[in-house]
């Protein structure tokens, strides 16, 4: 689904922070990327994401060659990727229910064909009684089980998460881990970016671990 | 009343899918419609005097080319009396010419009154005298052989078909036609800067908004027409106000041309001006003027939206 080949990313005329990144994502495959702070595992989300583009080396998404693809093709992409930044990215003027909804307004769906869909996620995730509330009343953790509501509504086939479990309580980050377990289980394949080492004990899954910009595979 | 516990539905009271993905709030709005209504005014009255000045010259052109003037001044030896007859009989064998007046003398005098004042005896001056012939509109009038029976006639005799006035007329409405499209094309030009201005300060202070809305995959088209339905209502709202502003203009001032019609001041307006009002056409075109100032509006943002656009990944 994903493959990587000899890439590499800089930024400007500045060192390279991954180098020679060689990997696949296998479809319904779950992950957890790790490393040091700074090691590169946002800039490596984002590559994934397609908001950034490789400075060198290939990047397959879904078949395609991401260096070929228009903007159109990007934005099709990405429909079938759901992301959770660290800054959650929630827009102020929207109710909880309304960010989650998005990517399904986005492609010009009915609000009725997606109501009771995005209601259950909600109540599911604990934001049930929020679903009016505006992100700024939003606490920290609220926010961020929004943004992992958005990113998983429309059952992305890839799903990329940045430190997903940061500000939540550890009984709220089991709850959560399930949640992407039981998306995987449904055909997502997930990446989950984190520092947790807690998190990553809970649940058996390969590890990718950046180290000074290289990429280290532990299946 | 039914306690419906647990069996209350979960839906929201209120409507969902009301908050509009831009925020109307988030656009500088109420400068643009400004401007927008300022430019569609200036442009909506360039048009409109524009059309009057070429509507009043075509009135007057009319009114002088469908006359001649023929003047006979006194020579030596020569009866001014009979030699305006005889030119006024040449005039009226003339084909073409429907109807000849030969000014009496005091007609003449009259005629000089502003420059020379009243009270003055004429007797000792040689006044020429002055006839004026009507000519059939659209009728090619022999101008040359006219002239020449004349002379020969009355060598004193000479024949004006107002030329040299129609000329000038010509090319001074020409001018104000041209300064009129120069206004209006700087006016166009000053919208659309104003515009792009405006639309590229409401996509940086929406930044976050369409990065997210990159984010869960909404493409630019998508997100364009979001923030274009607002500049689109913007853009009607100013050309609404303008263009309503100078129809009324004109139309207020057609009604004072009406309450002073047949005053001295109404008089002297209308000689200058003519009827100072607008056809039902003038008017259409200034309607026109609004919507081409609200369609540049909408096409100079949608320009702007897909160029920032383009630069934001």
């Amino acid at each position: 689904m994903v493959r990587f080949e000899n890439v590499g990313l800089r930024y400007g005329l500045g060192p390279e922070i991954l180098r020679d990144l060689n990997f696949a994502i296998p479809a319904h495959s779950f992950q957890f990327l790790t490393g040091p702070s700074g090691a590169g595992k946002t800039s490596l989300l984002r590559l994934l994401f397609l908001s950034l583009r490789p400075t060198r080396g290939l990047v397959n998404l879904f078949g395609n060659d991401v260096s070929l693809l228009g903007k159109d093709d990007v934005a099709a992409l990405r429909q079938r990727i759901g992301i959770v930044l660290q800054d959650f990215r929630l827009l102020d003027h929207m109710t909880t229910y309304e960010n989650v909804a998005l990517p399904f307004r986005v492609t010009g769906r009915e609000e009725s064909s997606y109501r009771k869909e995005v209601i259950d996620l909600l109540k599911w995730v604990g934001l049930g009684e929020r679903m009016d509330a505006l992100p700024p009343v939003l606490s920290g953790g609220e926010k961020q089980r929004a943004a992992i509501a958005r990113a998983v509504i429309g059952r992305p086939q890839l799903l990329l998460a940045d430190e997903p479990t940061g500000n939540v309580d550890p009984t709220l980050g089991r709850r959560l881990l399930r949640l992407f377990v039981e998306l995987n289980k449904t055909g997502t394949a997930v990446i989950i970016a984190t520092h947790d080492i807690n998190l990553m004990d809970q649940y058996e899954a390969r590890r990718l671990v950046l180290h000074q910009g290289r990429l280290h595979i532990y299946e | 009343m039914v306690d419906l516990g647990n069996e209350r539905p979960q839906l929201p009271a209120r409507a969902r899918n009301q908050s509009p993905i831009v925020p109307r709030a988030s656009i500088a709005g109420r400068a643009l419609v400004a401007v927008v209504a300022i430019m569609t005014f200036l442009a909506a009255m360039t048009t409109g005097v524009v059309l009057l000045i070429s509507a009043s010259a075509a009135e007057w052109q009319s009114d002088v080319s469908s006359e001649i003037t023929i003047q006979v001044r006194a020579a030596q030896n020569r009866d001014l009396d009979r030699d305006a007859a005889t030119a006024a009989d040449i005039a009226r064998a003339q084909s073409g010419i429907v109807e000849v007046r030969v000014f009496s003398k005091e007609e003449s005098a009259k005629l000089l009154e502003p420059w020379l004042g009243t009270g003055l005896s004429l007797d000792d001056l040689p006044v020429p005298r002055v006839i004026v012939a009507r000519v059939t509109p659209g009728t090619p009038l022999d101008l040359a052989g006219l002239r020449g029976r004349l002379t020969a006639a009355v060598p004193s005799a000479t024949v004006d078909d107002h030329r040299a006035w129609i000329e000038r007329m010509r090319s001074m409405t020409g001018a104000t036609v041209l300064a009129g499209l120069g206004v209006l094309a700087l006016v166009i030009v000053a919208t659309v800067i104003s515009v792009s201005f405006a639309t590229r300060g409401a996509m940086a202070a929406n930044k976050p908004i369409v990065e997210v809305l990159h984010f869960v995959g909404a493409s630019d088209r998508y997100i364009a027409d979001r923030f274009f339905r607002h500049f689109l209502m913007l853009g009607l709202q100013g050309g609404l106000i303008g263009g309503g502003a100078a129809i009324f203009v004109f139309g207020f001032s057609e009604s004072i041309a009406t309450w002073f019609s047949g005053t001295p001041v109404g008089d002297q307006f209308a000689a200058l001006l003519g009827t100072f009002s607008l056809r039902p056409t003038g008017y259409l075109t200034l309607v026109g003027v609004a919507v081409l100032i609200a369609a540049i509006t909408a096409l100079a943002s949608r320009r702007t939206l897909f160029a920032t656009l383009a630069a934001i990944e």
